[in-house]
């Protein structure tokens, strides 16, 4: 490994750091990604072995607390009623990730303009478009075209999963009501794909996909990437990013696999380490010319921390429906999706439905809720409840607000020594309303489809699954950290490309959209290579 | 009496309270044909994770006090006892025998994964009806 300048570094191999290193490979250049955890082995994954259900709440925990690897940095998120989820290796989140993969609506580009609300971004769906559809065909997208609530065009490239028991008996509850539901877009082959075999319903997409089915990154970008010529640095965690006298990134201060501190220097700098662990360098990054954290003029690097909370709504039914078998989603619904004043809150929620549980978590879900007992009565009631259950998860927009943050811990820190972050976060009254009215709508669905009971749960505290807007985009560098095409308005060659970018969160899982704004700023990059620093 | 093996942080009274504690959380069912979780394959599976399950036996002890009999399961409302139950449960779903029992074939979802009932895409008449309902943008 040689230490010579590089032209273009990327922290981190995730969902962002990927699509960006491979759209950038055809400029030729020495591009490097450094990343700090490992690659992921598919042999390994829980749905391997018969204790998968214990090792998903385990060794492959979507919390890097409770999973606590070696590369894992901790997060203290005492202070926030959402805590963290994420994974720390090539593939990032998607390893571990649902693989739902809907698109933005125009409107979530829009909503200073329409509700008076957070800002607009400085970029729009129909600029965007063309890189959603790249995304689709890169990530192997199965759905299905036609969907009323989007605008026309898009077209995933394999046909929908198989929308199961379950599916099928919330898709009727919808028609019974009158409201819009569709297939899920899932990025889970359906079908042979770019080297990927079809999904076989193993059921276990949230701790990694066995059958090498689902687009985690590591399966997806990464072999065109690196066939490509760019350059993999795993187990490699950057400490900080250097700048010299004019405010130009000069390189980066790791730690390699033994632990060793070493300098990476490099001609251009591309963030992609997701909105925890992005602020979290910028912040460890301080410097006489940045002495609140590289890029940090506007004092915003960290504020406008989003998730999306979460409403669960479970309904147990009398019949069997698929239980632990089949992908994690099927079906989604739109029906609350863009704003109506009468409903007490501006912005809306996606329904998707969660398919069911393995009969451990069953008993345990089942624990909780007082249906099942320890102790006498204990088989009785589990056999009543064993593939009965489904589940809807209303995920709702969240809006920015500055106190809603990360910033570094006073005390915690890696096995490197570096500082951790810390979540400070409460939920809105806005969200709160919007919470409330999916657990309501939830209930009326889950009632439609013939649930004998309910139970309701919000916010789901374990689903800080997406960490948006912590160095967000715009052309004010008063109220922005990058400008419109994602290069730092402070270090003329620094990009950030992950969720950090976010203006707004819209109410959709945002891997998709991450992606296509990845791909947008890459584009961006090879257009101005003649004057990029200017 | 279950006997800890070498090594474990467990005494032998520990492990046989355990034993006889994950008895009486999941008991055995002759009418269903199912062991208990004290079962000693099952227990065997339990002490897989001795660390961790040591951990939480003596909270739940130490949280009983005096005053209340670890064996009563109504007064486990711990996080250690939440623990606890988490571990046993794990283990003994994923017994052979109980899982034959429930109908589930024994082994994992890979390679071989599951069927799932395909899609009915006519369903979806009433929805391709409606007009589009996302929000145009000026």
């Amino acid at each position: 490994m040689s230490d010579d300048p590089i032209d273009v570094l990327i922290i981190g191999a995730g969902a962002s750091g990927a699509a960006v290193a491979w759209s950038l490979m055809d400029t030729r250049m020495h591009i490097v990604c450094m990343e700090q955890g490992g690659v992921p082995d598919s042999g390994r994954f829980p749905s391997t072995g018969l204790d998968w259900e214990a090792r998903r709440a385990g060794d492959h925990h979507i919390s890097p607390n409770r999973r606590g690897w070696p590369e894992d940095y901790p997060v203290n998120d005492d202070h926030s009623p959402i805590k963290v989820a994420n994974y720390n290796g090539v593939g990032g989140g998607t390893v571990l990730y649902a693989a739902h993969f809907p698109r933005f609506h125009p409107s979530d580009f829009r909503v200073r303009t329409l509700d008076g609300v957070a800002d607009d971004w400085p970029v729009d769906y129909e600029t965007l478009e063309p890189f959603f559809a790249e995304n689709d065909r890169m990530m192997g997208v199965a759905g299905l075209a036609g969907d009323p609530a989007y605008p026309p065009g898009k077209t995933p490239p394999m046909p929908p999963i198989p929308m199961g028991r379950s599916g099928r008996r919330l898709a009727e509850a919808f028609n019974t009501l009158g409201w819009h539901w569709w297939p899920c877009d899932l990025a889970i082959a359906t079908e042979a794909y770019d080297g990927r075999a079809p999904c076989i319903n193993l059921g276990a997409c949230l701790s990694g996909c066995a059958q090498g089915a689902k687009g985690s990154v590591d399966v997806t970008y990464w072999p065109h990437a690196q066939r490509g010529g760019v350059e993999m640095r795993t187990s490699c965690r950057v400490r900080e990013i250097a700048v010299d006298e004019n405010d130009m990134a000069t390189g980066v201060v790791y730690f390699d696999e033994k632990g060793v501190e070493r300098f990476q220097a490099a001609h251009v700098l591309i963030l992609a380490a997701n909105g925890v662990g992005t602020p979290r360098v910028l912040l460890n990054s301080v410097s006489k010319a940045f002495p609140e954290g590289l890029a940090n003029r506007s004092g915003l690097v960290g504020k406008n921390l989003m998730f999306h909370p979460y409403a669960a709504i479970q309904g147990v039914f009398d019949d069997p429906l698929d239980g632990y078998k089949g992908a994690h989603k099927s079906i989604l619904s739109q029906e609350f999706y863009e704003t109506d004043p009468q409903r007490g809150f501006v912005r809306g929620y996606t329904f998707e439905t969660s398919r069911g549980m393995g009969p451990a978590a069953t008993v345990l879900a089942g624990l909780e809720w007082g249906e099942v007992p320890l102790g006498d009565g204990h088989h009785a009631a589990a056999r009543k409840l064993m593939n009965r259950v489904t589940s809807l998860a209303a995920i709702c927009e969240d809006l920015p607000e500055e106190h809603n943050r990360v910033s570094l811990d006073p005390d915690l820190v890696d096995s490197n020594g570096i500082p951790a972050p810390r979540i400070s976060y409460t939920l809105s009254e806005n969200s709160r309303a919007m919470l409330d009215h999916a657990c309501e709508k939830g209930r009326e669905i889950m009632t439609a489809a013939g649930a004998r009971k309910v139970f309701t749960t919000s916010p789901i505290p374990m689903a800080g699954w997406h960490l948006l807007g912590t160095a967000r985009m715009g052309t004010d560098p008063e109220r922005s950290v990058v400008n419109e095409w994602g290069r730092s308005h402070d270090v003329r060659n620094l990009f950030i490309v992950d969720g950090s970018i976010f203006v707004t969160s819209g109410g959709v899982n945002p891997t998709s959209t991450l992606q296509a704004m990845s791909l947008y700023i890459a584009d961006q990059i090879k257009r101005r290579l003649t004057n990029l620093f200017d | 009496m279950s006997l800890p093996a070498s090594g474990s942080p467990f005494s032998s009274d520990e492990c046989d309270t355990l034993r006889r504690l994950a008895d009486r959380m999941i008991p055995a069912s002759e009418n269903d044909g199912l062991p208990g979780a004290g079962d000693p394959v099952i227990f065997a599976d339990i002490l897989q994770d001795a660390a961790r399950v040591h951990v939480a036996l003596k909270g739940l002890l130490t949280a009983s006090g005096d005053e209340t009999d670890p064996m009563d399961l109504n007064m486990a409302d711990s996080a250690a006892a939440r623990e606890l139950h988490q571990i046993v449960v794990f283990c003994y779903y994923r017994d052979p025998r109980v899982m034959r029992a429930l109908g589930m074939e024994v082994r994992p979802p890979f390679p071989q994964g599951f069927d799932v009932e395909p899609s009915d895409l006519s369903l979806l008449e009433p929805v391709r009806k409606r007009a589009s309902i996302y929000r145009k943008v000026p």
